[in-house]
C-alpha cells in the first residue's frame, strides 16, 4: 500500500508541521481573534493526531507481521560520512509506534478542559512531542535516533515548566539533570562507535542495522559501550537508584504530560535497551545482566514499598511505574523468549494502564486541585462510575489475570525463573507488594466515609471523561484476554534478535 | 454448548447486572442473574450424570490465550468428574444463595451490585474448575480472589470490612506468588503447562533434580510444594489462613457461597487435579497431611471460644478444610473430594441458617446476646439443626446410616488411619489422631453454638426479640434444599465416591482402584488396608479376643471397629459436654464467669486465635512501612537525592559563586555548562579511545 511513499516520515512528520503551522497563524492572528484560535487549536491538534492514528493503523495493516526485517524502509544522504536519513520499523518498534499514536488523541482530548492557560502553545508541544517519540521508534540510524531521542526532551521540560504545578521548577530541573547526564555519555558512546565503524568496516557509518550485524568490538569496549548505553536507558526506564526524579516529574506534570511521560517516554529505556544493548553489545549484555537483575529487583521490591507510604496519589502511581518497569529491564536481559516477549508486552500493557491511572487522577485533580490522598475518601459515593474504573485499572496494575497488567509480569517472571529462581522469586515479591499499595490507595480515595466536606457534591465522570477512558479499559482487557495481538507482531523480530544473539555470543 | 452455557451463563447475568441501569430498578437484575445460575445449576446436574455416570469427559478450546516459546495455554473447558463434581457443588450453592439474597439483602441499597458480583464470583470460579491447563486455572485462582475482595468489603463504609478485604486479598496473594512459582517450575520441567501434558510427564521426570533458592531439590517435590502454598491461601491453611475469619465482614449469602462451599475449596481442587504430580511427591504429600491435621486442630481449638456466630462457623470452616487436606495428603483424593461435596451443603446450610438467625435479630452476630429464639425461627432452628447433625458426623457405622458429614468425615479419618497403620507415614498417624480430637472440637462447638442461640433464655435487647420474626420464603427454601443435601448427599454419593461405583465414576481423573472390595481405594491405601487386615487377622488367631473387646478390634471393611466408632464417640462426647455446660449449666453461667475473672491465659489464648495475627501485625505489616518510610525518606530522599541532584545543585552554586560573572541566577545554566563540558571532554575521550 506504501510502497512508494515515505510513511514513516509522514507519520513522523505531520504532527510537527501542524505545530509550525499553529505557530504561525498564531503570529499572524490578531489579540481579539486570540480566544477562538486558541479553542480552535485544540481542535486542529486533536484531528492531527487522530489522522496520525488513521495513518499508523493503515501501516499495521499494511506490516508483514510474518517477517523480522525492517519494512517501509526510508534511506537517504543525510549528514554525510555514512550518517544517513534512515527509518523503518520492524516487529518491536511498530508497536511503539502505534502506542503512541493511540494515546496521543486521547491526551489530546483530556487536555482540551484541563488546561486553562496558552493552549495552542501547548498543543504545539505536544504535536512537537509526538513528532519526535515516534522518530526515535522509527530511527534506524544512530544519530538520528539520539536527535530524536534527546529532542524529546525538550517539549516534555517545557509541558512541565510552563503547565506544571507548584514545584515545577524543581521538578523540571532534575529531569533535565538527569536524562541530560544520561545521553551525555550516550552521545559520547555513539561517537566512538561511528569512529570505530570506520575503522573496522571500511567506511564510518552510524546505521542500526549495520552496527548490529557488522561491527563486532573487543569485550571491554563492549563493557564501556554498554555502560555509557545503559545511563542515558536507567535513567530513561527509569531504573533503581536514578529513578527519583520521575515522582517529581510525575506530580508537577500535567496530567496529558504525565500519560505520555509514564505511557510512552519511560519506554524509550526499555526500547534502547532491546534495539542497542542487546544486539550491538552481546558480550556485554551477557556479563552484566547480573547488575541489571538485581537493579530490577531493587526496583520492584523498594520502590514498591515507598509506594505504600506515598501521601500523594500520583507519587504512588510514579513509584509503583517504577517497580513496573523493573519486571520490564529484568524481563530483557534474560534474553530469552519468555522474557523480551514479556517485557515487551509489559511495556505496552503498561502504557495503557498507567496512562489511564494518570487520567483517573486527572479526573478528580481536575474537581478537587489536589492530589492529596487524606483528602479523598468514599468517593464511591458520589462517582461511582469513577469507582469503577478506578477499580478496574487498580486490578491491572496489581496484574490481575485477565487484564494486560497479568500477561507481562508472568512471563518476564517466566524469563526470569529459566535464569534464576532467585530473581524471579525476589520479583514475584512485587506481585504481593503491589496489591498492598494499590489496595491501599483504592481504600483511601473510594472507600470509607465521606470525610471531606467538598466531596458531597462532586460530579461522577462526564461523558467526554467515560470517553477517553472506556477505550483504555477495553484495550487493557483484550490484550489480557488474547495477548497474541501483540506477540504475534513481535514474534519473528524478537526471535530473529534472539537468534543473533546467541550466535554472537556462543560464537 | 452445554457446557459454554454452564460457565457463561453467570457471565451473561453479571454483565447484565453490572451494567444495569438505576431507572430500570433492582428486579431485573436480580432476575436474570438468579434465573441464569438456577439455569447453570441444573445444567450442571445434567453434566454430572453425562460426566460421571454416562463417561463422556469432554476437553473444549475456546480461544489460544497465550503463546510464546512453548508457553501455550488456551481458554478451554476441561470437563471430567472432578470437573463435574466442583459445577455442581458451585453452582447449586451459588443459585441457591442468589435466591436467599433476595430476602437477606432486601433492605440493601445496592443490590444490582451485590448480585453482580456473586455472579462474577461464580464465573471465576467456573473458570478456575474448567481448566485445562495451569495458566487459566491462575485466572479464575485470582478472579475468585477479586471477587471475595469486593464481597467482603460490600460494606465499603465500613473501615473493618476494607481492612479485611484487603487483609483477604494479600493474603491470598502470597499464596498465590507460591503457585505461580510452582507453575513456573512446571514450566521450567515440563516445557508445557497443560494437564495433560505435564501430568503424563510427570514419572519420566521424577528424579529430575533443580537448584532453587540454593536448594537442591527434588523437581517434582519442588512442584507439590509451591502448588501447595498457593492452596495454603487459598484455602485458609495455617500460616496463611488469617484472613477467612476475617472475611465474614461481608454479607452472610457470601460466606456461605465463597467462604465456606466453594473458593476455599479451590485449594482441596487443585491438590486433588494435581494427584499425578503428589502421588509422586511422598515428602510434600506427609506436609500437607500434618499440615492439614494441624490446621484441623487449630481452628476447632479456636472455635471452641469464639462469640460471634459468624466466627464460629468461619474456624469450622477452616477445620474442615484441614480435614480435606489431610485427606488429600494420605491419598485418599476421592475421600478429600467427598467431603469437599458434603461440606458445601452442609456448611452453606450453617451458615444460611446463621444468616437466617442474623436477619431475625437485626443484624446481631454475638451469641452471648442470643438465647431461646427457637420459636421464634422454628424452620431456621430445624435446619440448622441438621447442618450440625451433619458436620458432627452422626450415624451408624457399619449399618451405612447417617447424615452427610457422617460418610465422608469418616472415610477421612478411616484412610488416615490405614496409612498410618501401614507404618507408610507418621504424618498419617500425627493426622488421625487430630482428627479425632478435632471431631470431639467440632461437635462441642457446634452444639454449643446451637444451644447458646437457640435454647436457654434470651439475653439480648427485649425490643429486638420482640420484633424477631421467621425469614421470608426465598430465604427459606434454599435453607430447605440445602438440609436435604446435608441429610442425604452422603448416604446416596457414598456409592460413586467411594464405594463400589467410584472407579467408574472418577474414571481417571482421580486414582481410584478398580475393584468392588475396597472402601477406601486409592492404590496405595488399598494395599495398606489389606496389610493392615492380614496383620491384625494374623494378630487375631493368636490372642482370640471376645466379647466387646473382640468386637472392637474385629476388622470390618479392613478397619477395626473402635476406628469406626471412635468419630462418633467422640462426637456424643461433643454434645454432651456441650448439653451440660449450655443447658444444664446454662449459657449465662459461663457468660458470666469470663466477665468476672477476665476467662484465664487458655481462654485468651484461643479468644484470640492464638495471637497470629497480633505477631503478624507487630513483624510483617510494621515491618514493611518501616521499610517503606526508610527507603522513601533516608534512600530516596537524603542518600540518592542528597548525593544525586540536590547535591550538584549546591555544587554548582557553590562553583557559580565563585565564578560570579557567569552569575545568571538560573540553575538549569550551570547544569547545561557543566554537562557540555564533561559531554565535549569525554566525546574527546572516547574518539581518542576508538581512534
Amino acid at each position: 500500500m506504501f510502497s512508494n511513499l515515505p510513511i514513516l516520515s509522514f507519520i513522523t512528520f505531520i504532527p510537527a508541521f501542524v505545530a509550525v503551522l499553529l505557530m504561525v497563524f498564531s503570529r499572524l492572528t490578531a489579540d481579539s481573534g486570540r480566544a477562538q484560535l486558541e479553542k480552535n487549536a485544540s481542535w486542529v491538534a486533536l484531528i492531527t493526531t487522530i489522522f496520525v492514528l488513521f495513518l499508523s493503523v493503515l501501516l499495521l495493516i499494511d506490516f508483514d507481521s510474518s517477517s523480522a526485517a525492517y519494512q517501509f524502509v526510508e534511506d537517504t544522504e543525510w549528514l554525510g560520512g555514512g550518517i544517513n536519513y534512515r527509518m523503518g520499523v520492524d516487529g518491536i518498534s511498530i508497536l511503539f509506534v502505534v502506542l503512541t499514536a493511540v494515546l496521543m488523541p486521547f491526551c489530546i482530548y483530556a487536555s482540551q478542559t484541563s488546561i486553562k492557560k496558552r493552549m495552542l502553545e501547548y498543543m504545539v508541544a505536544f504535536l512537537i512531542l509526538e513528532t519526535f517519540m515516534i522518530g526515535a521508534f522509527v530511527a534506524l540510524d544512530l544519530i538520528l535516533f539520539y536527535v530524536f531521542f534527546e529532542a524529546v526532551l525538550i517539549p516534555m521540560f517545557i509541558i512541565i515548566g510552563v503547565w506544571g504545578g507548584k514545584n515545577r521548577v524543581y521538578a523540571s530541573y532534575k529531569f533535565f539533570l538527569y536524562t541530560l547526564l544520561g545521553s551525555v555519555l550516550l552521545l559520547a558512546a555513539i561517537l566512538w562507535l561511528y569512529n570505530y565503524s570506520g575503522t573496522v568496516l571500511g567506511a564510518p557509518t552510524t546505521s542500526i542495522e549495520t552496527l548490529s550485524r557488522d561491527l563486532k568490538i573487543p569485550g571491554g569496549a563492549q563493557t564501556w559501550l554498554w555502560l555509557a548505553f545503559f545511563a542515558s536507558f536507567a535513567v530513561k526506564m527509569p531504573m533503581w537508584p536514578v529513578h527519583t526524579w520521575l515522582p517529581d516529574a510525575h506530580v508537577e506534570a500535567p496530567t496529558a504530560g504525565s500519560v505520555i511521560l509514564a505511557a510512552i517516554l519511560l519506554k524509550l529505556g526499555g526500547y534502547g535497551f532491546i534495539r542497542f544493548s542487546l544486539p550491538m553489545f552481546p558480550d556485554a549484555s551477557m556479563l552484566l545482566a547480573p547488575l541489571v537483575f538485581w537493579m530490577s529487583i531493587i526496583a520492584v521490591i523498594y520502590t514498591s514499598l515507598v509506594a505504600y507510604r506515598q501521601k500523594d496519589i500520583k507519587k504512588l502511581i510514579a513509584y509503583s511505574s517504577v517497580a513496573h518497569m523493573g519486571f520490564v529491564t529484568m524481563g530483557i536481559f534474560t534474553v530469552n523468549l519468555q522474557g523480551l516477549q514479556g517485557a515487551l508486552f509489559q511495556m505496552i500493557s503498561h502504557g495503557f494502564i498507567s496512562g489511564a491511572l494518570f487520567l483517573l487522577v486527572g479526573v478528580i485533580y481536575d474537581r478537587m486541585h489536589t492530589r492529596e490522598i487524606a483528602a479523598y475518601g468514599g468517593l464511591v459515593k458520589q462517582m461511582p462510575i469513577y469507582a469503577i474504573f478506578f477499580m478496574f485499572f487498580t486490578m491491572a496494575n496489581v496484574g490481575l489475570p485477565g487484564t494486560s497488567g497479568f500477561v507481562g509480569e508472568f512471563w518476564t517472571l517466566l524469563g526470569a525463573f529459566k535464569v534464576n529462581p532467585w530473581i524471579a522469586f525476589g520479583a514475584a515479591l512485587g506481585m504481593i507488594l503491589s496489591a498492598m499499595y494499590a489496595l491501599h490507595l483504592y481504600r483511601e480515595v473510594i472507600f470509607g466515609e465521606v470525610t471531606n466536606d467538598k466531596l458531597n457534591d462532586i460530579q461522577d465522570m462526564t461523558g467526554r471523561e467515560i470517553i477517553i477512558l472506556a477505550p483504555l479499559a477495553l484495550f487493557t482487557l483484550i490484550l489480557g484476554v488474547y495477548p497474541s495481538l501483540v506477540t504475534d507482531i513481535t514474534g519473528p523480530s524478537v526471535e530473529a534478535l534472539l537468534a543473533s544473539f546467541q550466535q554472537a555470543v556462543g560464537g | 454448548m452445554l457446557y459454554l452455557l454452564i460457565v457463561f451463563a453467570p457471565l451473561a447475568g453479571f454483565i447484565f447486572a453490572g451494567l444495569a441501569n438505576k431507572r430500570m430498578g433492582d428486579t431485573p437484575p436480580m432476575v436474570v442473574t438468579t434465573g441464569l445460575l438456577f439455569l447453570s445449576a441444573t445444567l450442571s446436574w445434567v453434566a454430572l450424570i453425562k460426566v460421571g455416570f454416562g463417561h463422556e469427559p469432554s476437553d473444549l478450546t475456546l480461544l489460544r490465550w497465550m503463546d510464546v516459546g512453548g508457553v501455550q495455554a488456551n481458554w478451554a473447558l476441561k470437563i471430567d468428574t472432578l470437573t463435574a463434581v466442583m459445577l455442581v457443588v458451585i453452582n447449586t450453592v451459588s443459585a441457591l444463595v442468589h435466591l436467599y439474597s433476595w430476602g437477606y439483602m432486601d433492605e440493601d441499597k445496592s443490590k444490582p451490585r451485590f448480585f453482580a458480583y456473586l455472579s462474577l464470583f461464580t464465573f471465576a470460579m467456573l473458570m478456575l474448575v474448567t481448566s485445562d491447563n495451569f495458566v487459566q486455572m491462575f485466572f479464575g485462582w485470582e478472579g475468585v480472589g477479586l471477587a471475595s475482595y469486593l464481597l467482603i468489603g460490600y460494606y465499603f463504609k465500613k473501615p473493618s470490612a476494607n481492612a479485611a478485604a484487603i487483609k483477604a486479598f494479600v493474603t491470598n496473594r502470597v499464596g498465590d506468588v507460591g503457585l505461580a512459582l510452582g507453575v513456573m517450575t512446571i514450566f521450567l520441567i515440563f516445557g508445557s503447562v497443560e494437564f495433560d501434558t505435564v501430568f503424563a510427564a510427570v514419572e519420566a521426570n521424577q528424579d529430575k533434580v533443580v537448584n532453587f533458592l540454593g536448594m537442591q531439590i527434588g523437581a517434582i517435590e519442588l512442584i507439590a510444594f509451591l502448588l501447595f502454598i498457593g492452596a495454603m491461601g487459598k484455602s485458609a491453611q495455617f500460616v496463611l489462613h488469617v484472613w477467612l475469619p476475617d472475611a465474614m465482614e461481608g454479607p452472610t449469602p457470601v460466606s456461605a457461597l465463597i467462604h465456606a462451599a466453594t473458593m476455599v475449596t479451590a485449594g482441596v481442587f487443585l491438590v486433588c487435579r494435581c494427584y499425578p504430580i503428589y502421588e509422586m511427591a511422598p515428602v510434600t504429600s506427609g506436609f500437607i497431611t500434618a499440615m492439614g491435621a494441624f490446621t484441623a486442630f487449630f481452628a476447632a481449638t479456636v472455635g471452641l471460644v469464639q462469640n460471634d456466630i459468624k466466627r464460629v462457623i468461619a474456624y469450622s470452616t477452616c477445620s474442615q478444610l484441614g480435614y480435606m487436606f489431610f485427606a488429600a495428603g494420605v491419598g485418599a483424593y476421592n475421600a478429600a473430594m467427598f467431603h469437599l461435596f458434603t461440606h458445601a451443603f452442609f456448611k452453606a446450610l450453617l451458615f444460611l441458617c446463621a444468616g437466617s438467625v442474623i436477619h431475625a435479630l437485626h443484624h446481631e452476630q454475638d451469641m452471648r446476646k442470643m438465647g431461646g429464639i427457637r420459636k421464634k425461627v422454628p424452620f431456621t432452628y430445624g435446619a440448622m439443626i441438621l447442618g450440625t447433625l451433619a458436620i458432627t458426623g452422626v450415624g451408624i457405622p457399619i449399618l451405612g446410616f447417617g447424615f452427610a458429614g457422617f460418610f465422608s468425615k469418616d472415610a477421612i479419618i478411616e484412610a488416615a488411619y490405614a496409612v498410618g497403620a501401614a507404618g507408610d507415614s507418621s504424618a498419617a498417624v500425627f493426622a488421625f489422631w487430630m482428627g479425632i480430637i478435632a471431631a470431639l472440637f467440632t461437635s462441642f462447638y457446634s452444639w454449643r453454638l446451637i444451644f447458646m442461640t437457640f435454647h436457654g433464655n434470651y439475653r439480648g435487647d427485649q425490643h429486638t426479640f420482640d420484633h424477631a420474626h421467621e425469614s421470608p420464603k426465598n430465604m427459606l427454601v434454599p435453607l430447605g434444599v440445602l438440609s436435604f443435601g446435608a441429610v442425604f448427599a452422603g448416604a446416596f454419593f457414598y456409592k460413586h465416591f467411594m464405594g463400589d461405583n467410584a472407579y467408574g465414576f472418577w474414571n481417571y481423573s482421580l486414582p481410584v482402584e478398580d475393584t468392588h472390595h475396597a472402601q477406601v481405594i486409592p492404590d496405595n491405601l488399598y494395599a495398606a488396608a489389606e496389610t493392615v487386615a492380614s496383620d491384625a487377622g494374623h494378630h487375631g488367631d493368636d490372642h482370640a479376643p471376645s466379647g466387646l473387646f473382640g468386637f472392637l478390634f474385629a476388622k470390618f471393611h479392613g478397619y477395626p471397629v473402635w476406628v469406626l466408632f471412635a468419630p462418633l464417640l467422640v462426637s456424643a462426647m461433643g454434645f454432651v459436654t456441650a448439653w451440660v455446660m449450655y443447658i444444664r449449666q446454662g449459657a449465662e453461667k459461663h457468660i458470666a464467669a469470663v466477665d468476672e475473672s477476665g476467662g484465664g491465659v487458655m481462654y485468651n489464648f484461643l479468644l484470640n486465635k492464638w495471637y497470629v495475627d497480633e505477631i503478624y501485625d507487630a513483624t510483617i505489616v510494621r515491618g514493611a512501612r518501616a521499610l517503606g518510610d526508610v527507603f522513601w525518606k533516608v534512600g530516596d530522599q537524603k542518600i540518592i537525592d542528597g548525593l544525586g541532584p540536590n547535591g550538584f545543585a549546591a555544587m554548582a552554586m557553590g562553583v557559580s559563586k565563585r565564578f560570579s560573572k557567569l552569575q545568571s541566577g538560573k540553575l538549569f545554566h550551570y547544569a547545561f555548562i557543566m554537562l557540555t563540558g564533561i559531554a565535549l571532554i569525554l566525546g574527546f575521550v572516547f574518539s581518542k579511545l576508538g581512534g
